[in-house]
């Protein structure tokens, strides 16, 4: 289990500042999720993580900064699982998942028999068995999801990075694959950084909710403090009723601004 | 506590890759030396068909077989024969491992070393060599003519890459193309203004751009050899990572890979193979397309599997395509890349078709 930790974490395009300095703790074990509407900067968050755009501030993982670690160093440490991944149509399963395995394998390297026993093994117990010599192409979009996260186990990194997980699934797969990242950050004690839209689902499934807005964070904590619904007014331009059900999930729900006839 | 929903059928034992497919790297391998005979066998003069296997066999190490030929039926083979069937061979390996290897490293399956404007700087790189005096170079420890022509086509790939991705070749494939197009018709344009202000070299020129496998001696593949290796190997090592390139530069990152490096490594080593074979090959085309489509048709996208059959297959294929050169000799032999583009045109057509998908 990894913390992460952000020291004043920010990303700039040209002089578009996408995320303003940015510090908090992700504890071991713990789910924080970003929310925010679009351009909050939630997606740059992740891709500085990531090691995909440059950024200022630091990164920590258990104290010691990311951005030193060679590329390979830091996705074994970081997998990130992409808003719209790549799916090669003509690409395999058991190929696709294997590509995880490309930090611990060097240049001009092949991937041992070890890196497959692993492949084999997080495809049975994502039950992804059925779909390692099938075409990606082939797949549907429930099952590509659980591919990719299967690639991110693969990895074997203690930080799991989530950007829009759900956005392209229906409401079923959505909570099956939330339920799954679950069930796995449980049992193997991932941390996870995941940038959501379905404001209910982000507060059921994460311990703590950070709300971006222009870059800033602006709210931080647990679900019912963070989802209110003047807060959500205020920077979704939204009018929302919030309710809380008898368990304590925190229900998030649209409201017509046009009274119903 | 899962929720997710297990079928039985899903639970299957997972195979990474069914007994199949590990037959076609052998069968790849059969049919290249089958090609190699069936080259080696046709031809005016020389020995007769049945008689050359039997040279072949007194040619190996500890193996003496009388075959039957003359002393100058053997000549003929070793000597007019094989050097021709051996660089196109040496050729279509190389064109195909390339054509594979661009298509790899951009993410474009419309690439080969033509379109992407490699053959026409190397061969703008030639002829300014030839232009300037060839002769004064004659005494120069290395051969000028294969470093600048390596030269143009590395500044042409560099160019059509660069100017592709300004105009989203990541997004819409075919800007790619047209790049090269335009690449290629300035190095065209150049080469042609240089030829007409020196018409002297024109045929010294010509001669090159045609390329001069149907006069093919062992000294031409003791020229390429060198280059063809060293971008061959470089190349295969890169199969793996080529594979992780498939899910684009932000996930191959995130995966830990050095994209930019990938990149310009993979684009040097096959510039460098490229412009060597086209210095004594002339410009074939659609060998580095048509080949390694047709081993993505039968054997899978893998790189791993892709590279290693596309330059077996590619030698074959090359080897075959100069028969008919050979053959249809009267008044005067047709041109390999006459050969490659008759079949490769309707193969490109064919390629866009079924890629439309891809393409958009």
């Amino acid at each position: 289990m990894s913390s992460v930790s952000f020291v004043d974490l920010g990303v700039r395009y040209g002089d578009n500042v996408a995320l303003q300095p940015f510090s908090d703790t992700i504890k071991p074990g713990e789910w924080l999720c970003l929310i925010g509407p679009n351009g909050a900067g939630k997606s740059s968050m992740l891709h500085a993580v990531a090691g995909l755009v440059r950024h200022d501030g630091r990164v920590l993982v258990d104290g010691s900064p990311l951005d030193l670690r060679s590329s390979r160093r830091r996705a074994a440490l970081v997998a990130h699982v992409p808003q719209s991944p790549v799916l090669p149509h003509d690409m395999t399963g058991f190929e696709y998942v294997l590509l995880g395995r490309n930090p611990y394998v060097s240049y001009f390297g092949s991937e041992t028999a070890h890196d497959r026993a692993i492949v084999r093994d997080v495809l049975e117990r994502l039950d992804l068995g059925a779909f390692a010599e099938r075409r990606l192409g082939t797949l549907s979009g429930g099952e590509q999801q659980r591919l990719v996260i299967a690639r991110a186990l693969a990895q074997e990194a203690p930080i799991l990075l989530l950007d829009e997980p759900t956005s392209a699934l229906d409401i079923g797969h959505q909570q099956q694959a939330l339920e799954l990242v679950d069930r796995l950050r449980r049992e193997h004690g991932f941390t996870v950084l995941s940038a959501m839209h379905d404001l209910t689902l982000a507060g059921l499934y994460s311990d703590r909710l950070a709300l971006l807005h222009r870059g800033h964070c602006v709210a931080a904590g647990a679900a019912e403090s963070v989802l209110r619904a003047e807060t959500l007014s205020e920077f979704y331009g939204v009018t929302v009723s919030v309710h809380r059900d008898t368990d304590g999930t925190v229900i998030v729900v649209p409201r017509r601004t046009m009274p119903l006839a | 506590m899962s929720t997710f929903a297990t079928s039985t059928d899903q639970s299957a034992p997972v195979s990474e890759t069914s007994g199949r497919r590990s037959w076609w790297i052998p069968g790849a391998a059969v049919a290249l030396g089958v090609a190699f005979l069936f080259g080696a066998m046709i031809g005016p003069a020389g020995p007769a068909w049945h008689q050359v296997p039997g040279e072949i066999l007194d040619r190996l190490p500890f193996v003496s077989f009388d075959s039957g030929a003359t002393a100058l039926q053997s000549t003929v083979l070793w000597q007019i024969r094989m050097p021709r069937v051996v660089l196109a061979a040496i050729v279509g390996a190389m064109l195909a491992l390339a054509g594979a290897s661009y298509q790899g490293v951009f993410r474009n399956p419309l690439v080969d070393p033509y379109l992407l404007g490699v053959a026409a700087g190397a061969g703008l790189g030639a002829t300014i060599v030839i232009v300037v005096n060839r002769s004064a170079t004659d005494s120069w420890p290395v051969d000028p003519l294969p470093v600048v022509s390596f030269v143009g086509g590395l500044l042409a790939v560099l160019v059509t890459y660069t100017v592709g991705s300004a105009f989203g070749a990541s997004r819409v494939p075919a800007t790619l193309v047209l790049a090269g197009v335009a690449v290629t018709a300035l190095a065209t344009a150049m080469q042609t203004f240089l030829l007409q202000r020196n018409t002297e070299v024109v045929r010294q020129v010509y001669s090159w751009i045609l390329g001069r496998l149907s006069t093919a001696t062992w000294a031409d593949v003791r020229l390429v050899l060198p280059y063809v290796v060293v971008s061959s190997v470089v190349l295969l090592w890169h199969r793996r990572l080529l594979d992780v390139l498939r899910v684009g530069d932000d996930e191959a990152a995130a995966l830990g890979a050095r994209v930019d490096r990938i990149r310009l490594t993979v684009v040097i080593a096959a510039t460098l193979g490229t412009s060597a074979v086209v210095s004594v090959s002339g410009l074939i085309g659609f060998v580095g397309i048509m080949v390694p489509h047709l081993v993505r048709m039968l054997a899978g996208a893998s790189y791993r599997r892709l590279l290693p059959l596309s330059v077996l297959v590619g030698a074959a294929f090359l080897i075959v395509a100069d028969i008919p050169g050979r053959i249809l000799s009267d008044p005067a032999e047709t041109p390999i890349g006459v050969v490659t583009a008759f079949l490769g045109a309707p193969f490109f057509i064919v390629v866009l078709r079924t890629r439309q998908g891809a393409l958009r």
